[in-house]
């Protein structure tokens, strides 16, 4: 049951993010009704949904807001930001009681239930604010066109049961003829449709299975409860709707939407949902096949049924439109349904683990068939790692997901906070469909909320002083995601104010952050902001600017194996770079050692690799065709004891846009890498990222390609530094 | 049990007498006797005047048999109902769909 709710709950949040999705559309000027109907569809599911699970109180709030979907849908209403805003209010008011479900709880408590009404109350203002003035201009078009002949008036008076039993009734002892026929207690069967569609061929068919469904007009005054409680029994097992007499269009529009059958054509569609009459299909039919008689004579495109129907004004256009969309979406919905298969998350962090050590073992076995030096075997290990090798890729990318949707969570948030600060920021998103681990999309959100937040807060300047400095009065923060060397890089982009280096300094030694005489590289004052209990903005607002954020964000990247980076320029904007390892799990390798101890880089930082000469180098330096490259020798950065070999090589590695070489004794080659996290024990250690076992049993390290070359660059920028700082003091 | 017994007509066509329930119980037999009813004659009638009982799924059956025969471009006719298979094809509104002419008792 549990699982049911959780279901329920994670497919609710993705209709509730379509629906969101949508309303920011609209607001921002998309009248596509084709984006309205997927903001109803998507209520209208979760409405559904909510009402299976019996979660009522969910079915009753969204209830509301649907109805308030479809009063703008029938253009009843006007579609304004204050109702926008209401709407998303709507959507954050479900989400939280989704939150609620979630938490295992199924009720509402007392202060939710207030919160709920209130929200409520507005969205019932604007449903009702339009029934007014539209009862008084509009001539009903949706009951006044619409001529039904002679007796059918009264069968719109009657309950239509529309109901599919399940394949297994029949087998559960459970006679859909008894239901039916009790039916008739509670009035007259006016007429009753079976649908034998669902019927498999005669082959496959399994004679104790039920393939019915039937369509009931039922002339009763029972009520909508005591009609479903005759089929309390098998409630379960079949999908039932009931809609009530004089249906509404969007009564009819929804049980159109849910129409189990088969691909049907569209007039099947309508006349099902009750909504057309078998006798006007008929009519319809017979025009369309006259009509397409003419067309071939006459080489003109032959009208649809639809068209036909509207025109005859048998059926409303929006019936029509919906009745068209159900085509396409069975047709779709097969599809998709094949396509997609909900997995837990811990299955496939159990397969991930699986595959690990098959790499491990496989690699195992590798060595061993090349020390046996058995042509076959040799032959057969290799054929087998590389199957290994697309088991371990493929397995990965289960785990891989568009960072998009992420993305997407924060066209709110800026439209949001946007109003709240009174600036006006658009959000520009680019490589939504960059692919990275699920684990990390999961904890990244937090992070980058904080930096959105934070560009748009202290980064943005007012609208007045963006029309002084020149700049367009409507700011803008970018969200950017890509692939560099094997790892990804996500950047959150201002074009405000940027970070003033004098001002961060200023305050990091208010703060007591860094000592007065400190020299400091202006990145290194800019990277000061990431530093614990630091803010430089004056006023602290609810957004940010409490001084407990950047350093949380630092942390939490780290926590991730990831860097984060500001690049400023004062008056242009600012640029925070987002560097994370593209998957937690397994990597490609490149193999090297120094002394008899074994190196992994990660195959997909290095560039290439070289002999180390003599003459090439000078320090820590060495000329890489006229490029001026900073090296690290493993050897001394730990403390390896022995001679270096007579030659030694380097192997040149690029990260977050720098370059440096790494220089170890031996090149051994490509290897797939399982990464083994390190013990809390070696939390502190510089340069290495985990350690790996390799196929021999002994235990690799890998290098952490980000540190060594920050390691690299950074102390040349030491060196360089002080003579700068010297030069000065010479000045003064 | 429900019992069949098979009869050739003059004409050439499969008389199929079933007699006994057709019910849930039966239904696997009685698809098997159907089919192979079908695959081996050109027309076949159904006499179902001896069936006692019909439920749900004896009445898929029937719709079964009906597409099976239209499929394989056969002749089905059910040339008798019992009232219980009359009152059943009548409630869920199937007459027209099996298209044979029912012999509606004078106390009816």
């Amino acid at each position: 049951m549990e699982e049911l709710y959780s279901v329920f709950a994670q497919e609710a949040r993705e209709q509730l993010s379509a629906m969101e999705d949508g309303l920011l559309r609209m607001e921002q000027g998309d009248h596509d009704s084709e984006t309205l109907n997927a903001i109803f569809r998507a209520a209208h599911t979760i409405k559904g949904a909510s009402g299976v699970v019996e979660l009522h109180h969910i079915e009753k709030f969204t209830h509301i807001l649907e109805n308030l979907l479809d009063k703008l849908r029938n253009e009843e209403i006007e579609v304004s930001p204050e109702l926008i805003t209401a709407l998303l209010k709507g959507c954050d008011h479900i989400g939280t009681l989704l939150d609620r479900v979630d938490q295992g709880l199924m009720d509402e408590d007392a202060g939710l239930q207030q919160a709920g009404e209130v929200t409520a109350d507005v969205l019932r203002g604007f449903t009702n604010m339009q029934v007014a003035d539209s009862t008084a201009m509009m001539p009903d078009a949706s009951v006044g066109t619409v001529e039904r002949a002679g007796g059918e008036t009264a069968i719109s008076d009657c309950w239509h049961v529309s109901i599919r039993f399940g394949r297994d009734v029949l087998k559960m002892g459970m006679e859909p003829l008894a239901f039916l026929r009790y039916l008739l207690n509670l009035g007259e069967i006016v007429h009753l449709e079976t649908l034998c569609d669902a019927l498999p061929p005669a082959a496959d068919m399994d004679p104790e299975c039920c393939y019915l469904g039937f369509e009931i007009t039922l002339r009763s005054h029972a009520s909508k409860e005591q009609i479903e409680n005759v089929f309390a029994f098998c409630r379960d097992e079949c999908e039932l709707h009931i809609l009530p007499p004089n249906s509404k269009v969007a009564d009819f529009l929804g049980l159109i939407e849910h129409l189990p059958e088969e691909p049907m054509r569209l007039g099947e569609i309508l006349v099902k949902s009750g909504a057309l009459t078998q006798e006007e299909l008929d009519v319809g039919l017979r025009r369309q096949e006259a009509a397409t008689k003419i067309a071939e004579a006459t080489e003109q495109v032959p009208p649809q049924i639809g068209e036909i129907l509207v025109e005859k004004k048998m059926v409303q256009p929006e019936l029509v439109e919906a009745a068209a969309a159900k085509q396409k979406q069975v047709a779709d919905k097969k599809s998709a349904e094949s396509r997609l298969i909900r997995v837990q998350a811990d299955k496939l962090d159990q397969l991930i683990d699986l595959v690990g050590e098959l790499v491990i073992a496989g690699a195992s076995a590798n060595l061993l068939a090349q020390k046996s030096k058995q042509g076959n075997l040799v032959e057969a290990t290799s054929v087998l790692s590389r199957l290994v090798e697309n088991i371990r890729d493929s397995a990965l990318q289960l785990r891989m997901v568009q960072i998009g949707e992420t993305f997407n969570r924060f066209n709110r948030v800026v439209r949001d906070v946007s109003k709240e600060l009174g600036k006006d920021i658009e959000l520009v998103i680019s490589g939504a469909e960059t692919e990275l681990d699920k684990s990390v999309v999961e904890k990244i959100g937090d992070p980058l909320m904080h930096l959105v937040r934070n560009a748009m807060d202290h980064g943005i300047e007012p609208a007045a002083v963006r029309a002084a400095a020149g700049k367009p009065e409507r700011g803008r923060v970018e969200l950017n995601a890509f692939h560099d060397s094997g790892s990804i890089v996500i950047e959150v982009v201002d074009d405000g104010g940027g970070l003033n280096a004098e001002k961060i300094q200023a305050k990091a030694i208010e703060k007591g952050i860094i000592q007065p005489g400190q020299t400091l590289s202006e990145q290194e004052i800019v990277n000061l902001i990431f530093e614990a209990g630091f803010s430089t903005m004056e006023k602290v607002t609810n957004l940010s600017g409490r001084g407990v954020g950047m350093d949380v964000v630092k942390r939490n990247i780290q926590a991730l194996r990831g860097t984060v980076d500001v690049k400023t320029e004062l008056g242009v904007g600012s640029r925070f770079v987002i560097r994370l390892p593209l998957t937690l799990a397994i990597i490609d390798g490149f193999l090297t050692s120094v002394d008899n101890a074994a190196y992994v880089i990660p195959l997909d930082s290095v560039v290439e690799c070289l002999e180390l000469r003599d003459d090439d180098t000078r320090g820590h330096m060495l000329n890489l065709r006229g490029e001026v490259l900073p090296f690290i020798r493993l050897r001394e950065f730990f403390d390896v004891e022995g001679a270096p070999p007579p030659r030694e090589n380097v192997v040149v590695i690029a990260a977050g846009g720098r370059k440096a070489g790494i220089v170890v004794d031996q090149l051994l080659g490509e290897f797939q890498t399982v990464i083994k996290p390190l013990g809390s024990l070696f939390k502190h250690l510089r340069g290495i990222g985990g350690s790996t076992i390799l196929g021999s049993g002994e235990v690799a390290l890998i290098l952490d390609v980000q540190a060594l070359t920050h390691l690299a660059t950074q102390s040349e920028e030491r060196r360089t530094q002080p003579r700068h700082a010297l030069l000065a003091e010479e000045r003064e | 049990m429900t019992e069949f017994a098979t009869q050739t007509t003059t004409d050439g066509a499969v008389h199929l007498i079933l007699d006994g329930p057709m019910t849930i119980y039966t239904a696997g037999e009685i698809k098997a006797q159907l089919l192979d009813g079908i695959a081996n004659a050109a027309i076949v009638e159904i006499d179902l005047s001896h069936v006692g009982e019909m439920d749900t799924a004896g009445f898929q059956l029937l719709v079964m048999a009906k597409r099976e025969a239209q499929r394989l471009d056969r002749t089905l006719r059910i040339v008798a109902h019992s009232p219980a298979v009359r009152e059943v094809i009548d409630f869920y509104n199937m007459d027209a769909f099996f298209g044979d002419p029912m012999v509606i008792p004078a106390d009816h």
